[in-house]
């Protein structure tokens, strides 16, 4: 955790059941060191994901946001992750517009059998969002009034 | 609500990078909340049971356990609560195992962590509804995909057992890699002798259908309930007046066609029948080789034909059928040997793999038995096999090991010098690995009693030397350069997943490695079954296997489906979409978007349009639910709600 300040950040994590929770789980069992910071909030799919959810997340307190589902053309449920990218990718152009540095939010592709590559994801995300601190915005009333 | 708390120290898995008592003590200040508690191992039976005592003694009705990964136990807890006479959906596991205490060693962050996911799970098991089951009836026929022997082996069982089974072989005859090999190890029994009464079973047994030279064009529904579409490719020979006698094989002037079967040792005809036991024993015309179809006039086979068998017109037909679960026995292919340009693969006629040379040792190949060079057809006396080529080599896209290999390599010394004994062979290795039964003493007669010299070390470069194939390597023990002056350079490719294995996996929607290998699971304690219900797996199609254990698999896939099928009604999955008439508007964007058709048009009294979710059929995804706007369909267990409740209390603390 040497690269990471020594102060937590906020990080949700949404995962698909399918493909990335278990990417995590395969991280975990082969015991593959992450940073802390990350909390996973496990969903069916990505395509069940809500860019509402990452708004308010950002909106509420978290400091950044990861969305993590099935690679394209394996998705558990067909083609639930393409919906998610159609959705995640415009969500990204939007944040800039509520004043949100749009680097604080990853969406990414993890199979169940990519341990390491759950493990870089997190590594990296977490790392990207330490360099932009924490995130001192408008909460979800301000905005509203 | 009175939550119950259940923090296991999975031993010192936990506990040694958790401090659990103080997690419980910090649930415990969670309102709503009314006990927490931490237990040395939760999923045990005592541990269980201290949760059913507790629910009783404390009243509770809602209830976190965390632990492992609910991708491991959630099952086992939602029996659990629901034998303590709870909803099984009350309960919610908070993962402070796989995702924390594995991955981290700081105690105070990890420590943390926990705290904070295990508040998460009691949010969302707050919100928990109550769900329950429908049942529905099961479709008991069972299609498996691939005829190769791990196939097989599960179609008999399954048919043996009672059921109605559908075999689909993408190749014109089933028998799969197996039927290529001439004896096999550790026994040196001829393969096609074990395999072919096998053969014939399937094609005989009156409870198996075998579609050869098919392949599986969609799969759609779920446990219990699927729709497949079959593609019966054109062979241009209606199989149904085809006797197999070969007239036609004989005849056809096309004589340079790819032999498939045997790996293009030999060439074969256009029109041909693979193999001579092959099952069902049809011809086939190749259109890539047919002088009709390249040439436009030849027709010399619809002329021989004493059947009059020949289409030249047919097309691929498409059959539809039902099915109520699935084995994918699809097995695994061979690396292509020009990858690997510094053996020289694909460029010298006397470089070949370990299949081509098993067709050259098995008396019905293109030799007839006949150990015969490729260049010149003369015997050779210098045999080198290289094993791992391209195996546990990272720069091949392959860091893993073929598994079978270190085997065949001994089995082919074995034969080697039995069909030549003046031979001499030599085995390039990096480690032996022969760990089955009897394997070890298998490659050590190879040594022992049959003169096999084994020289550890990779080969560095193969190449061309007059009529010889010079073969340069080090001998790692003794630390000596070695170079061998070989007549016939035989190579162990790695194996790799199957042709069109990932295509496949999708049409499944099963997971599949980096590799194209089929992903189970769990590696241990459900190694024949995917995360798919009802799609099972046997076989190499899920990473190099010999033939026992492929047989194995066969075996405990049959198992697993004659297991499913014990039951005439299965229970559903309530964990799906449910629409809120009131608030559904009837524009049916979810109609629109769900990716399984689950969602329909419904007209309330008064006229007004709704849509309505057909419980079987949603798989449970939730799309629909992100997709609406309103809110009004919403994924039961995954709502708005909770997932929110879960943002909230990560967010707001
Ligand atoms: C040179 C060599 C020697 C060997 N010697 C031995 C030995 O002596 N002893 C031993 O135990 N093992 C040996 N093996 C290993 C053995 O070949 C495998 O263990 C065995 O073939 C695995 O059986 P399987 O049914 O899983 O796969 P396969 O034999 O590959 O069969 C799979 C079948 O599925 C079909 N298929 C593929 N994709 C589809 C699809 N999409 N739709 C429909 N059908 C499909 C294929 O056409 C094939 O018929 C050897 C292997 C090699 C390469
Ligand atoms: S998307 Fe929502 S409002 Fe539209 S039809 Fe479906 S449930 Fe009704
Ligand atoms: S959750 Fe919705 S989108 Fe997914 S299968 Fe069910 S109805 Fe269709």
């Amino acid at each position: 955790m040497s690269e990471i300040a020594p102060k937590e950040l906020r990080i949700v994590g949404f995962l698909c059941n399918w493909c990335s929770y278990g990417g995590a789980d395969t991280a975990g069992v082969s015991r593959f060191r992450q940073p802390t910071d990350l909390r996973v909030i496990r969903v069916p799919c990505s395509g069940r994901v809500d860019p509402l959810f990452i708004v308010k997340s950002l909106l509420n307190g978290a400091d950044g946001v990861l969305v993590s589902g099935c690679h394209p053309r394996d998705c558990h449920y067909t083609d639930g992750n393409f919906y998610a990218r159609r959705r995640l990718e415009m969500l990204k152009r939007l944040l800039p517009f509520l004043g949100i540095d749009e680097k604080r939010f990853h969406y990414t592709w993890i199979s169940a059998s990519e341990g390491a590559r759950w493990q870089k994801t997190v590594t990296d995300f977490t790392t990207q969002v330490h360099k932009l601190g924490p995130l001192h915005s408008t909460t979800e009333a301000q905005i509203g009034s | 609500m009175r939550v119950g708390v259940f923090i296991c120290h999975c031993g010192s898995n936990i506990a040694g990078t958790i401090d659990v008592a103080r997690v419980a003590a910090e649930m415990r200040k969670v309102p709503g909340v009314a006990f927490a508690t931490n237990y040395m191992y939760t999923c045990s039976e005592p541990g269980q049971e201290e949760i059913k005592q507790a629910i009783k003694r404390e009243g509770l009705n809602r209830i976190v356990v965390a632990a492992c990964s609910p991708r491991m136990h959630e099952l086992t807890f939602r029996r659990t609560i629901e034998k303590a006479g709870l909803n099984r959906y009350f309960l919610e596991m908070a993962n402070i195992r796989e995702h924390i205490s594995w991955v981290g060693l700081d105690k105070e962050a990890n420590t943390n962590k926990a705290i904070d996911v295990v508040k998460m799970a009691a949010a969302k098991v707050m919100q928990d509804k109550p769900l329950f089951s429908q049942s529905f009836k099961v479709n008991k026929r069972v299609l498996v995909i691939g005829g190769g022997v791990a196939g097989m082996q599960s179609a008999l069982d399954c048919a043996d057992g009672g059921l109605d089974v559908l075999l689909v072989e993408k190749s014109p005859s089933v028998g799969g890699m197996m039927s290529r090999l001439d004896k096999t190890f550790p026994t040196i029994d001829c393969s096609i002798c074990i395999l072919g009464p096998k053969m014939v079973d399937v094609a005989q047994h009156d409870k198996i259908t075998l579609h050869a030279y098919s392949e599986i064009d969609d799969i759609k529904g779920y446990v219990g309930n699927y729709q497949i579409k079959i593609r019966k490719k054109a062979t241009y020979v209606d199989w149904t007046k085809c006797t197999g006698c070969g007239l036609c094989m004989e005849k056809c002037p096309s004589k340079n066609s790819y032999d498939h079967f045997n790996f293009g040792v030999a060439p074969t005809r256009a029109i041909n029948i693979p193999f001579p036991q092959a099952i069902p024993k049809k011809a086939k015309i190749d259109p890539e080789y047919c002088r009709q179809f390249v040439k436009g006039k030849c027709g010399v086979c619809a002329k021989v034909c004493p059947t009059g068998a020949i289409n030249y017109e047919m097309q691929d037909e498409i059959i539809t059928e039902d099915v109520g679960a699935i084995v994918v026995a699809s097995g695994y292919g061979l690396m292509d040997v020009a990858k690997l340009p510094e053996y020289g693969g694909g460029r010298y006629p006397d470089v070949i793999t370990g299949i081509q040379y098993e067709r050259l040792l098995n008396a019905s190949g293109p030799t007839e038995g006949h150990i015969l060079r490729p260049s010149d057809k003369t015997e050779p006396k210098t045999i080198v096999f290289v094993s791992c080529a391209g195996s546990r080599d990272k720069s091949c896209g392959v860091p893993y090991c073929s598994n079978f290999c270190c085997m065949y390599i001994a089995k082919q010394a074995i034969l080697t010098k039995d069909h030549i004994p003046d031979s001499q062979s030599f085995v390039f290795y990096m480690d032996i690995r022969s760990p089955g039964k009897g394997y070890d003493e298998f490659t050590r007669r190879a040594q022992e009693d049959y003169g096999a010299k084994y020289v550890r070390g990779r080969v560095s470069r193969i190449y061309p030397k007059g009529k010889k194939m010079v073969v340069m390597g080090a001998d790692t023990l003794l630390g000596t350069k070695v170079e061998v002056e070989a007549d016939l350079v035989v190579l162990a490719n790695a194996v790799t997943a199957a042709p069109g294995a990932a295509q496949l996996a999708e049409k499944l929607h099963i997971s599949y490695d980096t590799f194209g290998f089929y992903v189970e699971s769990h590696p241990k304690l459900r190694p024949v079954e995917t995360n798919t219900a009802g799609v099972y797996l046997a076989g190499a199609a899920q990473g190099p296997k010999d033939i026992p254990a492929s047989v194995g698999q066969g075996s405990a896939a049959a198992a697993k489906v004659l297991a499913l099928f014990s039951k005439d009604m299965l229970e559903s999955d309530p964990a799906v979409a449910k629409v809120n008439e009131n608030t559904c508007v009837g524009c049916l964007k979810c109609k629109m978007t769900c990716p399984f058709g689950a969602v329909k048009e419904k007209e309330l009294r008064g006229g007004k349009i709704v849509a309505n979710v057909i419980e079987t059929v949603c798989a449970g995804c939730g799309v629909c639910t992100s997709t609406c706007p309103c809110g009004a369909i919403q994924l039961s267990h995954f709502t708005d709600n909770q997932l929110l409740a879960e943002v909230n209390t990560l967010c707001q603390k």
